[in-house]
């Protein structure tokens, strides 16, 4: 077997492995064990990647690996991986896996709530493998739906009203997504010849215009409404708020970059031409994202709220970014991803942690926690500081090379956008800072809050896996850039081919 | 006529002896071994669905009127097995008191619909036709009207029955205007003398009305909500599934080989009643609270999609359509299953009576799940595999806003199976569904109703023997 299906393999058989077990000790052990190998086989696979590229292998996808899957339509499950991916299947791996033990206490279903979770794992896995349009959409799905149960049994606050938002939301994305995907499909032999669901294939043809202006928005859209494109993020904050810490974590860490993801290698990839033509509206619609959901931070009292919004505001720099559609900005796009994913993540698990001691998560009603807990609070102002982008962790590099790429474009346009998004560092600096301020410096204002305990082993071991990769990330960013960089060159090559600017 | 080409017709020929001898046996029972009549029957119809896969001989019988063909083996093929799963999943329910006098009568008229959907099937004929959807249809409304003790019991068959007349008036009316016009009955001599004059045109769309009555097809569904709602849960479950996938082949059998003619226009009227169907069906099952009635509803609206797979009038669409009404009789029988077993075992049908009860009931709840999920049509479940196809052949010939509609319809459905999914898993309650233990044919029919859901979507070569048996375009 392939090293990339093992991906999806090794969930799956933990998955079933978690079912045969009754203990809860020996399914949150199961469950490490299966994440902690997938870590382990990402480090590998980032190992085998980067030797293969030294060693001169300069196809576009490696490890590539092709079965003909139904005949009479030419789908097939293919898959394979350029650096682009491998930093995504590195991501989820590191947020799995401190998901996992972020959610070390849960006490009611714990078989079924690791299942969950570990099927979605599955999802994500399997759609950054893939090559194949159908097969990616497949694992898309897959991983939307567990976040139904996740969110509805084991959620908080309005989780019924939550889950089923977010469901029916991103459902609603995939629709238009199947669409359009069946719109590339039709166009993908234009010249005729055999239709394909191939990725690499359908890029080396170009889709008729006309096509491609009607199946471009339908895909960015439906990859849009994962990645919280203005105006159809509004199940993000809610979703969020709702969810369990490590169903957070995983979601604004990794499933969101799957928008993210998709709306670079699918609708802007395969459709360079309407892209270009049609980016200005998009790139009004992230910018309002990024903007609205800094301020939308500002405004919240609830700590997963605040995050849920920032969420908003730095996912859509994403988008923001990969339509800028240059090298540096797009190389930004992938490392804010990677960065934000991380960041994220580890906010949720703090939030969750904090919320585990204090019983709230109104900021209001905290206060003083640096005293009580220095750990849990120090990890809190390390993330924080790296979503504000302070040198030296990873948001920094992120945002950097983004406003730098977008600032590139000669036209006046983009660089009032790209002025417009910046202020949204400034604003993200207000709520951070403001947070950090109430929550954890100043005086202890409940009494209660006095005989907090630190964290616990497992929490430990959760939060310095996230805090370490967002550092190695912000004092070495080279070596995640050039591993992005040599991936992007010929997806940019292909792009700027097509519309010089 | 030799014996050799009467065979042509083994699987009408094997239902009608299976019918006469639970017939015989019944008469030479006596009252105690009544029960083993269910066990001897089903014994004789998986036998019989065993012999449907062997290998047959294509041909033509009664100077045309009769015709079999790859394609309508593989879709009386596919009827025997759902009919299979739902005698089995009849056994519990035909067991209690009340309707130990009447097992073998449940067979025999369940066998002789069968038979009349087979010679529908197999028609060449418009009098063909006609003889085996009324023989499909008059049995069932006795069916209906099983339990005719009890008041919607009696209700639903006299509704059945009623519209069944109705629409089959109408249908008449219909190939009354056909004959008129072209001076045949035969199926091949319509197609080459069908013109597209006005009368001609209306003798269709009768037709087209009679039939959508069968399917239920808006805003021919009114029926449908009230029978399946007053039938015994395993006729409801027999309509739902087997009569509908029925009338869905011979529907397309037909529009693809007589009326290809006027392929435009029955593609407008299927790209209107399409659109209709799905959402109105699905937009009244959300406000369903008797999971009958809201499973009523849910399968009009995929009788919807399924007309997506008619619409481009091509291979890919027949291919899609035989598929999903294969994938739809796991998942829809899937879930009528459980209903069934929670019904003979509690009598309780409504969504509230669901509460909780994945606390108490674990391995029901995810049948039932899985099944929900296979007709929403969410991966990796069959029902998506299913969804696709159906959605792929529309877009084929150009459909996309259609298809739109239709992944959007896909959504509101969504919306209400996660209802049920919701009241079984998150909702609390006081008062759930105790645990109880489904006996052994219960179980059986479930286990392969999960085999099938799982299974069909990921065994691609299920999907490549239909298409290579279907035909079009």
């Amino acid at each position: 077997m392939d090293i990339l299906t093992l991906f999806v393999v090794i969930p799956v058989l933990t998955i079933t492995g978690i079912l045969f077990l009754k203990d809860t000790r020996q399914v949150r052990l199961v469950a490490v064990f299966g994440m902690g190998l997938q870590l382990i086989m990402a480090a590998v696979l980032v190992f085998l990647y980067l030797s293969a590229r030294h060693a001169g292998n300069s196809d576009e996808m490696l490890f590539v690996k092709d079965y003909l899957w139904f005949k009479s339509l030419n789908i097939h499950y293919a898959i394979g991986v350029d650096g682009i991916s491998v930093a995504m299947i590195s991501l989820t791996s590191l947020v799995v896996f401190a998901g996992i033990f972020a959610s070390w206490e849960v006490e009611f279903l714990t078989k079924e709530f690791f299942i969950s979770l570990i099927l979605l794992a599955t999802g994500v896995f399997g759609f950054f493998i893939s090559i194949d349009l159908f097969t990616m959409f497949l694992f898309y799905e897959l991983a939307v739906i567990p976040m139904y149960l996740l969110i509805g049994i084991w959620g908080s606050g309005p989780k019924e009203y939550s889950a089923m938002k977010l469901t029916l939301m991103l459902m609603g994305g995939s629709a238009l997504l199947l669409v359009g995907m069946l719109g590339i499909y039709f166009n993908s032999a234009p010249g005729g010849g055999q239709l394909s669901f191939n990725i690499l294939e359908i890029s080396k043809v170009s889709i008729p215009i006309t096509a491609q202006r009607i199946f471009f928005p339908l895909t960015f859209i439906g990859f849009g409404v994962l990645g919280a494109l203005f105006p159809f993020h509004t199940w993000s904050p809610d979703g969020h708020a709702s969810a369990p810490t490590a169903v957070s974590m995983l979601h604004a860490g990794v499933l969101m970059k799957l928008g993210g993801y998709g709306a670079f290698r699918v609708a802007i990839f395969l459709m360079p031409a309407a892209a270009k033509e049609l980016s200005w509206i998009f790139i009004i619609l992230t910018s309002i994202s990024v903007v609205y959901g800094a301020f939308g931070a500002i405004a919240q009292k609830d700590l997963k709220y605040i995050n849920a919004y920032s969420s908003v505001s730095h996912c859509g720099l994403v988008l923001f970014a990969v339509l800028m559609m240059n090298q540096t900005a797009m190389n930004g796009a992938i490392i804010q991803m990677i960065s934000h994913g991380l960041m994220t993540a580890l906010f949720f698990a703090l939030i969750g942690m904090l919320y585990g001691r204090t019983h709230t998560r109104m900021i209001n009603e905290m206060g003083g926690l640096m005293k009580v807990i220095p750990f849990l609070s120090v990890c809190y102002v390390i993330a924080g500081l790296a979503s504000l982008g302070l040198p030296g962790l990873s948001g920094f590099v992120a945002e950097m090379t983004i406003f730098v790429g977008a600032f590139q474009h000669p036209e006046l346009f983009y660089r009032i956008v790209t002025i417009l998004a910046v202020s949204s560092i400034v604003i993200t600096a207000v709520y951070i800072l403001r947070v950090v301020a109430i929550l954890l410096l100043g005086p202890t204002t409940n009494e209660h809050f006095e005989h907090l305990t630190d964290a616990k082993w497992f929490e430990k071991i959760s939060v310095v896996t996230l805090i370490g990769s967002v550092a190695a990330i912000g004092l070495a960013p080279f070596w995640l850039s050039t591993m992005i960089g040599t991936s992007l060159q010929p997806i940019v090559a292909k792009i700027i081919a097509l519309n010089p600017f | 006529m030799s014996l050799g080409t009467f065979l042509i017709m083994r699987h009408e020929l094997l239902l009608i002896a299976a019918a006469l001898l639970v017939l015989i046996a019944e008469i030479f029972c006596n009252p105690d071994q009544r029960k083993y009549i269910s066990l001897f029957s089903i014994i004789l119809f998986g036998a019989i669905t065993i012999a449907g896969f062997l290998p047959s001989t294509a041909g033509v019988l009664f100077g045309g009127m009769y015709v079999s063909t790859g394609t309508t083996l593989l879709m009386k093929n596919i009827l025997n097995i759902g009919v299979l799963i739902v005698f089995i999943q009849s056994v519990t329910w035909l067991n209690k008191e009340e309707n130990s006098q009447k097992i073998s009568e449940y067979f025999i008229l369940l066998i002789s619909t069968l038979v009349g959907m087979n010679f529908m099937i197999s028609a060449g004929h418009f009098l063909m036709f006609y003889i085996g959807i009324e023989l499909a249809t008059i049995p069932i409304a006795a069916l209906a009207a099983f339990e005719r003790y009890k008041n919607k019991s009696a209700e639903a068959g006299i509704k059945l029955i009623l519209s069944s007349a109705l629409s089959s008036g109408i249908l008449l009316y219909g190939l009354s205007l056909i004959y008129g016009t072209t001076g045949t009955l035969y199926f091949s001599e319509v197609a080459t003398l069908f013109r597209n004059s006005n009368l001609q045109i209306l003798g269709f769309i009768f037709f087209f009305a009679g039939m959508a009555f069968k399917i239920s097809i808006v805003p021919f569904h009114l029926w449908t909500a009230d029978v399946y709602e007053g039938s015994p849960v395993n006729i409801t479950s027999y309509l739902s599934v087997i009569s509908k996938g029925a009338a869905v082949f011979i529907l397309m059998i037909i529009l693809f080989t007589v009326f290809p003619v006027i392929i435009a226009t029955w593609q407008k009227t299927i790209y209107v009643t399409a659109i209709l169907t799905m959402t109105i069906g699905n937009l009244f099952a959300i406000r369903q609270q008797n999971l009958k009635r809201f499973l009523a509803f849910s399968s009009i609206s995929q009788a919807g999609y399924i007309l997506l797979g008619f619409i481009g009038g091509n291979q890919l669409g027949m291919a899609s359509v035989i598929y999903y009404i294969l994938v739809y009789i796991f998942s829809n029988l899937g879930a009528f299953g459980v209903v069934i077993a929670i019904s003979n075992a509690t009598g309780k049908e409504n969504m509230d009576d669901y509460n909780g009860l994945y606390l108490t009931n674990p391995k029901l709840s995810l049948i039932m799940m899985l099944a929900l999920f296979s007709l929403a049509g969410i991966p990796p479940v069959a029902g998506f595999f299913g969804k696709f196809f159906l959605f792929t052949a529309a877009a084929q010939k150009g459909f996309y806003l259609l298809v739109l509609i239709a992944v959007l319809n896909t959504i509101i459905s969504l919306y209400y199976y996660l209802l049920v999914v919701k009241a079984m898993f998150i909702n609390k309650s006081e008062t759930p569904i105790e645990k109880f233990n489904s006996d052994f044919p219960t179980r059986f029919a479930m286990g392969i109703c999960v085999a099938g859901i799982v299974v069909t979507g990921f065994a691609s070569v299920i999907f490549e023997v239909i298409r290579n048996l279907s035909f079009g375009a």
